[in-house]
């Protein structure tokens, strides 16, 4: 599997200050599988995602993607290489609409330069229109977003603005999309929803899924993998049925063992 | 802003879906209106004419800052000595090369272009309050230049620029001024507008809006934030210009920092991102100064007021935009935005 895997984590650690956030975490993630990192509040879970994105960098070890070292790189050359990312606390572009939020996620896959931009002629035109296209056919109807793309973003309720979100993301053509907390504060209907638009993309799409989340039905449901952290460290990693019963997982989840018979 | 659809507005193309003006009646009331501006020089006297052609060139340096700070949301208070830029350069090439005026107008635009690129370079580590102070300090740089460079800018004096000919034309009337200028305001104000539907405006207001998202889904925020510095200054280069070779003399006193915040004023009071908002702020900030001479003017027969005129304009020039800003935060273009869905919707406004 090394040397086929999508995005490989070797030994990394990050600290900030004195207080270490990771320490020594490796793990690989192979492509086309929906994998799932999950661990209790403050295991590290979304530092290293930003690690991945280079919000953060590391203090030692070394992040590849498709077998390049990606951990010196700008955030915007690692989004060119194809990694998407969407937010536990929702990023996108509030004051615009729908519509321009997701165009905004194929910005990588348009060339136009500023002096066609002003004229909108000729190719200019003819890219906007093909993206558009591209927009409605392959990300507007895959998120059912059609009523609601002319609408501005700040405006609508949390469980479309992360539909929205996720649809930025998915219009950037990624070959890795990590999502981190896709469905946290939904409720059961909405939770629903994103799990089957996320299983839609993997079939759709030729796309590798990083997911967080804390919702264990829908990791033990739709993971291929699951890789659990706690205190930085990475304590399990295997397919979900056998992460489910390691002494370790249960332990870091409810405690030392004795107290309560624990099947999670 | 989303206005409601129109009844019967039905699309058979995504093409269609995009259009800036986007039924037949909005079409026919832009033709309308490009009309009836083409034919004010028939109707307006040489004072109205003027302030007309004023407006125009505040027009296309009011476009240019609202890129920048509208769109893109760098703030800059460095605007009127771009505007100077394209003013000295125009002022430099017609009076000692006497270079042909749209090539002059074209170097202008870039001239300052350059100098705003070098100005934006502190923008990718400083933001808001600090930015405003490093492109005040661009202000004040160039307006010293403008000053102390005398050999090339003629020091206090200025430059006498001589009246332009196009094609064997000699553009020496308000009326002939008044077609060039509206020209390149109706180009300035088209292109802003088309900037704002594709890739690289969606850009600009990405990074306005949230830069660490516009990263993440790849724009490279340096490259984009200087070329928001580089094509704002263009329009900028192009407006000083443009109103070189109208006022015929330019010198340091036109460009100094007052002259910056009137643009911002402009695009404040319009709407900050909004093209036609810094169409409506560039008409309103050049006017109103000018209609309120007037009416004291009027006023000042009966009243015994002579002495303190040009203080009490400023004092109610001043106590207008604020009311207006408590009003309406989110100026002119939403006021407009609001009318027109008042009557979209009437008499069924439930």
């Amino acid at each position: 599997m090394p040397d086929n895997a999508i995005l490989a984590v070797e030994d990394v650690s990050l600290s900030f200050g004195g207080l270490a956030a990771l320490s020594g975490v490796s793990f690989e993630v192979a492509p086309r599988t929906i994998h799932a990192l999950i661990g209790p509040n403050g295991a590290g879970k979304t530092s290293l995602l930003n690690c991945f994105n280079h919000f953060y960098t590391p203090t030692a070890g070394r992040i590849r993607f498709e077998g390049r070292d990606i951990t010196a790189l700008a955030p915007h050359r690692i989004a060119a290489l194809g990694i998407a990312r969407t937010f536990q606390n929702i990023e996108l572009f509030r004051g615009m609409t729908v519509l321009d939020n997701i165009k905004l996620g194929r910005h990588l896959h348009m060339g136009v330069g500023p002096l066609a931009a002003l004229a909108y002629w000729g190719r200019a035109r003819r890219e906007e229109i093909r993206h558009r296209r591209f927009i409605e056919e392959r990300v507007i109807d895959l998120l059912e977003l059609e009523d609601i793309r002319d609408q501005v973003v700040g405006a609508l309720p949390y469980g479309l603005q992360k539909r929205v979100e996720l649809g930025r993301a998915l219009a950037m053509e990624p070959k890795l999309l990590l999502l981190d907390e896709p469905v946290s504060g939904m409720n059961v209907e909405e939770t629903q929803f994103l799990v089957r638009y996320v299983l839609d993309i993997r079939e759709v799409w030729d796309v590798t899924i990083l997911l967080i989340e804390h919702d264990m039905r829908v990791v033990m449901d739709i993971s291929d993998r699951v890789t659990v952290m706690d205190f930085g460290r990475i304590i399990a990693d295997g397919p979900p049925a056998a992460v489910q019963h390691d002494p370790g997982v249960v332990t870091a989840y409810l405690g030392e063992p004795g107290r309560r018979e624990a099947t999670a | 802003m989303a206005l409601p659809r129109p009844c019967g507005d039905f699309k058979r193309s995504w093409e269609a879906d995009e259009a800036v003006f986007p039924t037949a009646f909005s079409r026919g009331a832009l033709a309308a209106f490009l009309l009836l501006l083409g034919l004010a020089p028939l109707a307006a006297g040489d004072f109205w004419l003027y302030l007309l052609n004023l407006c125009g060139i505040a027009l296309v340096g009011a476009q240019g800052l609202n890129i920048l700070t509208g769109f893109t949301g760098q703030i800059s208070l460095g605007h009127g000595a771009f505007v100077g830029v394209g003013g000295y350069t125009v002022g430099i090439l017609a009076t000692r090369l006497n270079v042909n005026p749209v090539v002059a107008l074209l170097a202008a635009g870039v001239a300052a272009a350059l100098v705003g690129l070098l100005f934006g370079l502190p923008s990718l580590r400083i933001k808001g309050f600090y930015l405003a102070m490093a492109t005040l300090a661009a202000q004040f740089i160039l307006e010293y230049l403008f000053m102390r460079a005398a050999p090339l800018t003629g020091g206090a004096q200025g430059l006498f620029v001589e009246r332009p000919a196009l094609a064997g034309l000699a553009i020496d009337s308000d009326a002939k001024f008044f077609y060039l200028i509206m020209t390149v305001a109706a180009l300035a104000t088209a292109g802003a507008r088309n900037l704002l539907r594709t890739d690289v405006g969606r850009c600009f207001v990405a990074i306005r809006d949230r830069d660490i998202a516009a990263e993440l889904i790849g724009v490279n925020l340096f490259a984009y934030k200087l070329l928001a510095f580089a094509l704002s200054s263009f329009f900028a280069g192009l407006a000083g210009g443009l109103l070189a070779y109208y006022v015929q003399a330019i010198n340091p006193q036109g460009f100094t920092v007052l002259l910056s915040v009137d643009y911002l004023a402009m695009i404040i009071i319009g709407g900050l991102g909004s093209v036609l908002g810094a169409t409506f702020g560039a008409v309103f900030i050049t006017l109103l100064p000018e209609l309120l001479k007037l009416a004291i003017d009027a006023v000042g027969g009966w009243l015994p007021i002579e002495n303190i005129f040009p203080a009490l304009r400023e004092i109610i020039f001043g106590l207008l935009i604020v009311l207006f800003l408590l009003r309406e935060p989110e100026g002119l273009a939403k006021l407009w935005w609001d009318v027109k869905a008042y009557w979209k919707l009437w008499p069924f406004a439930y």
